[in-house]
């Protein structure tokens, strides 16, 4: 589920590109649009959304609606990689609670933010269906079944170091 | 629509089809409590209060969104329902944060109402309520505050601004728990597509969305609510003025569902734009000029020296030494004693009113083609519609409630022809767009006609039983290519063509228009036209189809049927017509004077020229109103003697000699007739500031002052004279339309008055084709003034802006002149959206911001008329129409220059 930010929330290329291709727009193509735009932003920018809304006829109050009714749009830039951790009952008895508490220690953010770097963002979800293997924890999209507070400890450091290294996606801190 | 029966709790009800249970309920007193049920939208069926018991069916079901059918057997007040009502209540609460000891909508809220009725417990479940916390997307604002904490998530605000105001600037943010009302990405409200309408306050049953400037001013119980008509435009809007008698002052306007012919919607100018009447800025005693200044005066002093110098000038020079403008903006009853006092007292038929300045040519052109200058149809026909052709009007903005009944004409599969130069919202939204030259309308509605004759698409038995002068019409039309037309309009041919088919033939078509077609000075030819093109497809006379001029005053239909008219008595009876200037000469007990008179413009040239001396003025100011302001100056300096009539200082007021203050329209009794000639009441809600006085009270102080006594108590008194005197209004009276006015023609009290005009007969008899040559406006870009200028309003605005630009909701919004430019023009000179430039025409010279989009045709500018302090009309051009004298606002030759170091 996690995507990378591709481009500058600014460069409305992508956007025109997209409607472009999906032309003509109509109310029935909302949420393909939008995922679309979250796609190739990596969240629904204000300025993308409020842009396309001019263009399509489309009220951004309505795009604006519909992104923040359901839970797979972002409205505020996401981190290269997203890690949710289940607050659900399941995993909640068998120490989700400290599964989440690692996280937040490690990557130094709270439950619906993201790191200054924008390499991480942390979610909590309710359940994350897969209460069998409780406590669940996703890291970009790879379920991590009966986690250890070690465990994640261990991936989330190693996917750090990773990214301090040379990579050509990074970007300078803020 | 079909009746028939269903059972209501064991009693046997009536209701139509189409009607849900709960409106068949309600019609029939039968109260189900509906949280969030207005009839102006579809139902969601959101908060589950309105559950009935329908026989036969296991589950409850909300009688919001079930249809009344026939034989129904509903229960609406049973144990279980009452128990599932309450419980819904209490969760209701448990999310609500209870304050009504504190809240604005104490009294005047159906959450608190049910919850009372039904006994609901404010604390059976944990309170999971917001703290209080204002919503960002009105933090700010000076309209409208929102309250997330008191936000039952009801759906109403989002839905009729979508659904009614069709500009859906809000939206339900979030879900579950969260969920609260906000704009996109809760961007600040002014910054949306919102219109300021407030109807999203209106119908918002909880004290959630409340009127920023009524807060701490008085809550249900310390207010009264005075029905009455708008101010503003020509619709005439019905709506309560809700006044707290302690303080004197109007606190907020609300308005009813179901009243004719707004349907409880208002726009910004009705529902903000109350707030000049309690203006520190208001006349409130009357002033003398004395040693060159203007100086306060006692009423006997200032009536005594207006009457004397009146009569003076009047025996000295003659009826033509004096003139009387009156007021399009003041009832009926004021009209009607103007046009009295200036033929009884001053002797004079110098007397006109500011339709001059608009819709003169309508009147004129269209009396000429059918015998009766109005709007043809009503209000309430055009939701059924099938064709609109809207020409030179911008109703979304001019007239925003006859925009919604055009919004709702679209919901119903309307098809939408504009010709407008501009891209206005309907523009946007039409089926066709001609975007023409502004001044060439003749060009393009003779070629369309010439195109509707040779397809044979006219109606040519309406055409030969009820017309006439068609031959020599249809042989001018020859000239008017398709191909011709697309040059001189700037229009693709085939756009043309495909205006008259669809027009011709989407019956019913109805043509509406506004000062687009009549600031020309071709303006009476261009209504002509219009007529022209209704006639020749048979387009009239029926419902939902005719000739539809939308006024833009409030009661400048009326100032027209009282005869504040140079040429015409009230009901438009002729005064070169012996046998009326001899019943008026009875009813008045005096003699008629029968010198011709004039117009407003030949007023001002007169009083130029020097041969007018005197000119009374109620309630208008020339100064800013007329085109070529400086020249207005001069004349009216060369007067001998002027009186203003007035509730502020204008700037015409300011160069009189005696100023009266008057009241508003809320502080004194009398009627407005509306664009669809509807006679309505006009109430006192409140006092006038001051030693100010009601208008009609002054100007029969005046009369007699002159030397001929007028006495009313009451202007109920003027209305039963001058109905007696007028026939299309003999039928009406102050009783018949206590609750809902009547459309003239009315000629008996027992008629119901006249929805639309002409059916089966033009009041003329037949209706006449006249033959319009196309001219070209009187100035046109030049080399050294390469740009049209036009001139307009705004949604936000009226007029000389001096009443509505005392809101602050208003002034937040908008308050500062402007120039809209094509992006085009603007890259080509390096203009930047909201930087400063100059606009020149030969009459003058204005620093203004750039509006820069493309609404504007390349090559054109447009201008609003409501800032005095950066007036446009020391801009537009004093060339007049030939037959009506109004000046060509819409086209007037400009340049533009960019201004370089803009200041910060
Ligand atoms: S004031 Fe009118 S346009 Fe603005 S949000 Fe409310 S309903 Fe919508
Ligand atoms: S603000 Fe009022 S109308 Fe809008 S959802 Fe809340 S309670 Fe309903
Ligand atoms: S200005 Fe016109 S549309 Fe607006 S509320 Fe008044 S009468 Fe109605
Ligand atoms: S409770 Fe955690 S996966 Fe279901
Ligand atoms: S009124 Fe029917 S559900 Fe609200």
């Amino acid at each position: 589920m996690a995507t990378m930010p591709a481009v500058e929330s600014a460069d409305l290329r992508p956007a025109l590109r997209i409607l472009d291709e999906m032309s003509p727009v109509t109310a029935s193509d909302t949420i393909p649009l939008l995922q679309r735009l979250q796609e190739a932003y990596g969240y629904l920018p204000r300025e993308v959304v409020l842009e396309v809304s001019q263009r399509t006829g489309l009220p951004a109050s309505r795009l604006f609606g519909v992104a923040t009714f359901y839970a797979q749009f972002y409205l505020t830039p996401r981190g290269r990689h997203l890690v949710r951790c289940c607050r659900g009952t399941a995993c909640h008895v068998r120490g989700g609670k400290n599964v989440i508490s690692t996280a937040e220690k490690v990557l130094g953010i709270r439950d619906g933010e993201t790191s200054s770097d924008m390499s991480f963002s942390l979610e909590t979800v309710a359940c994350l269906g897969a209460c069998a293997l409780s406590p669940v924890a996703v890291v970009d999209g790879r379920y991590l079944g009966k986690t250890t507070p070690a465990r994640l400890e261990h991936v989330l450091r190693t996917m750090r170091e990773e990214a301090a290294g040379p990579a050509e996606n990074r970007e300078e801190s803020t | 629509m079909s009746q028939f029966t269903l059972t209501l709790d064991g009693r046997e009800v009536t209701a139509s089809e189409g009607q849900t249970i709960l409106q068949a309920a309600l019609a029939n007193n039968v109260v189900i409590p509906h949280l969030c049920y207005d009839p102006r939208l579809t139902p969601t069926g959101a908060c589950r209060l309105c559950l009935v018991e329908i026989e036969g069916e296991p589950a409850m079901a909300t009688s919001c969104t079930r249809l009344a059918l026939p034989g129904m057997v509903v229960r609406t007040n049973t144990e279980a329902l009452r128990a599932s009502r309450k419980m819904t209540l209490e969760f209701l609460m448990s999310e609500h944060r209870m304050a009504c000891t504190s809240c604005e909508a104490d009294g005047d809220c159906l959450l608190q109402d049910y919850v009372y009725e039904y006994g609901a417990a404010e604390r059976r479940f944990p309170s999971l309520a917001r703290s209080e916390a204002e919503g960002s997307y009105t933090v700010g604002h000076e309209g409208i505050v929102y309250d997330p904490s008191k936000c039952v998530r009801c759906q109403r605000c989002v839905k009729i601004c979508a659904e009614v105001s069709m500009n859906e600037a809000i939206t339900l943010k979030g879900r579950t728990m969260d969920v609260e009302v906000s704009t996109a990405y809760d961007l600040p409200l002014n910054e949306s597509s919102c219109e300021l309408c407030g109807l999203c306050v209106s119908t918002c049953p909880t004290g959630a969305l409340r009127e920023r400037g009524a807060i701490g001013r008085g809550r249900a119980k310390d207010l009264t609510k005075v029905r009455t008509t708008c101010p503003y435009c020509g619709v005439g809007c019905q709506f309560d003025l809700c006044v707290n008698r302690k303080t004197n002052r109007i606190v907020r306007v609300t308005a009813e569902p179901g009243c004719v012919p707004n349907d409880g919607n208002t726009c910004v100018k009705g529902r903000f734009g109350f707030q000049f009447v309690a203006s520190p800025e208001r006349l409130t005693k009357p002033l003398i000029r004395e040693n060159g200044a203007l100086r306060e005066a006692t009423w006997e002093e200032a009536i005594n020296l207006a009457g004397r110098r009146l009569a003076e000038i009047r025996d000295k020079y003659g009826p033509d030494a004096l003139a009387f403008l009156s007021s399009c903006r003041c009832p009926n009853e004021e009209n009607y004693l103007m046009q009295k006092i200036a033929r009884a007292a001053g002797k004079t038929n110098n007397v006109d009113q500011c339709a001059t300045t608009c819709h003169a040519p309508t009147v004129a052109g269209l009396a000429s083609a059918f015998g009766s200058g109005a709007m043809t149809n009503s209000i309430g026909e055009i939701q059924k519609v099938q064709t609109l052709f809207v020409i030179g009007a911008n109703p979304t903005e001019a007239h925003p409630i006859v925009g919604l009944e055009m919004k709702k004409a679209l919901r119903n599969g309307a098809k939408l022809i504009v010709c407008d130069p501009r891209k206005t919202w309907l523009a946007r939204r039409a089926d066709l767009h001609i975007q023409h030259a502004a001044g060439t309308d003749n060009f393009l509605v003779n070629a369309m006609m010439n195109h509707i004759i040779a397809q044979g698409l006219h109606d040519q038995k309406f055409v030969a039983e009820r017309c006439e002068n068609f031959d020599a019409f249809r042989e001018n039309l020859a000239r008017y290519s398709l191909d011709e037309a697309a040059r001189i309009c700037g229009v693709p041919a085939d756009k043309i063509r495909l205006a008259a088919e669809m027009y011709a033939q989407g019956t019913p078509s109805s043509i509406f228009y506004t000062l687009g077609i009549t600031e020309h000075t071709c303006g009476t030819e261009n209504v002509q036209n219009m007529a022209n093109l209704a006639m020749l497809c048979g387009q009239i006379g029926k419902p939902s189809s005719g000739v539809n001029p939308l006024r833009g005053q409030n009661n400048v239909q009326g100032g027209c049927d009282m005869g504040a008219i140079h040429s015409v008595f009230p009901g438009y009876q002729k005064v070169s017509d012996p046998a009326v200037r001899e019943k008026f000469a009875k009813a008045w007990g005096v003699e008629i004077p029968t010198n011709t008179g004039g117009r407003v413009t030949d007023f001002l040239e007169e009083a130029h020229a020097g041969k007018l001396k005197a000119f009374y003025v109620l309630g208008e100011d020339p100064v800013l109103s007329e085109p070529n302001q400086t020249k207005v100056i001069e004349s009216l300096k060369k007067l001998e003697f002027m009186v203003v009539q007035e509730i502020f200082l204008t700037e015409t007021a300011k160069l009189a000699d005696v100023v009266l203050p008057g009241a508003c329209y809320a502080e004194k009794d009398g009627t407005f007739t509306n664009t669809e000639r509807r006679v309505q009441r006009v109430r006192k809600a409140v006092d006038p500031p001051g030693d100010a006085r009601p208008d009609w009270q002054i100007i029969c102080d005046v009369s007699t002052a002159m030397g001929y006594p007028m006495n009313y108590r009451h202007p109920s008194e003027i209305f039963a004279e001058l109905a007696s005197l007028t026939p299309i209004l003999a039928g009406i009276s102050y009783e018949r339309i206590e609750k809902q006015g009547l459309q003239w023609p009315c000629p008996t009290p027992d008629h119901p008055g006249t929805v639309f005009l002409h059916d089966g007969r033009f009041t003329r008899g037949k209706g006449l084709m006249h033959v319009i040559h196309f001219r070209q406006p009187a100035e046109v870009p030049d080399r050294d003034y390469p740009f049209m200028l036009s001139t307009g309003r705004t949604l936000f605005h009226y007029n000389i802006g001096n009443m509505t630009r005392k809101s602050a909701a208003i002034r937040q919004k908008e308050d500062e002149n402007f120039v809209e430019i094509h992006a085009e023009d603007a890259r080509r000179l390096g203009i930047t959206a909201g930087g400063m430039v100059r606009v020149t025409t030969r009459r003058g010279s204005l620093a203004v911001r750039a509006r820069v989009a493309e609404k504007v045709r390349p090559g054109a500018l447009w201008m609003p008329f409501h800032f005095a302090e950066n007036s446009t009309n020391q801009l537009t051009n004093d060339a007049f129409d030939n037959i009506t004298r109004t000046g060509e606002y819409k086209c007037c030759a400009a340049r533009l220059e960019k201004i370089e170091s803009p200041v910060a």
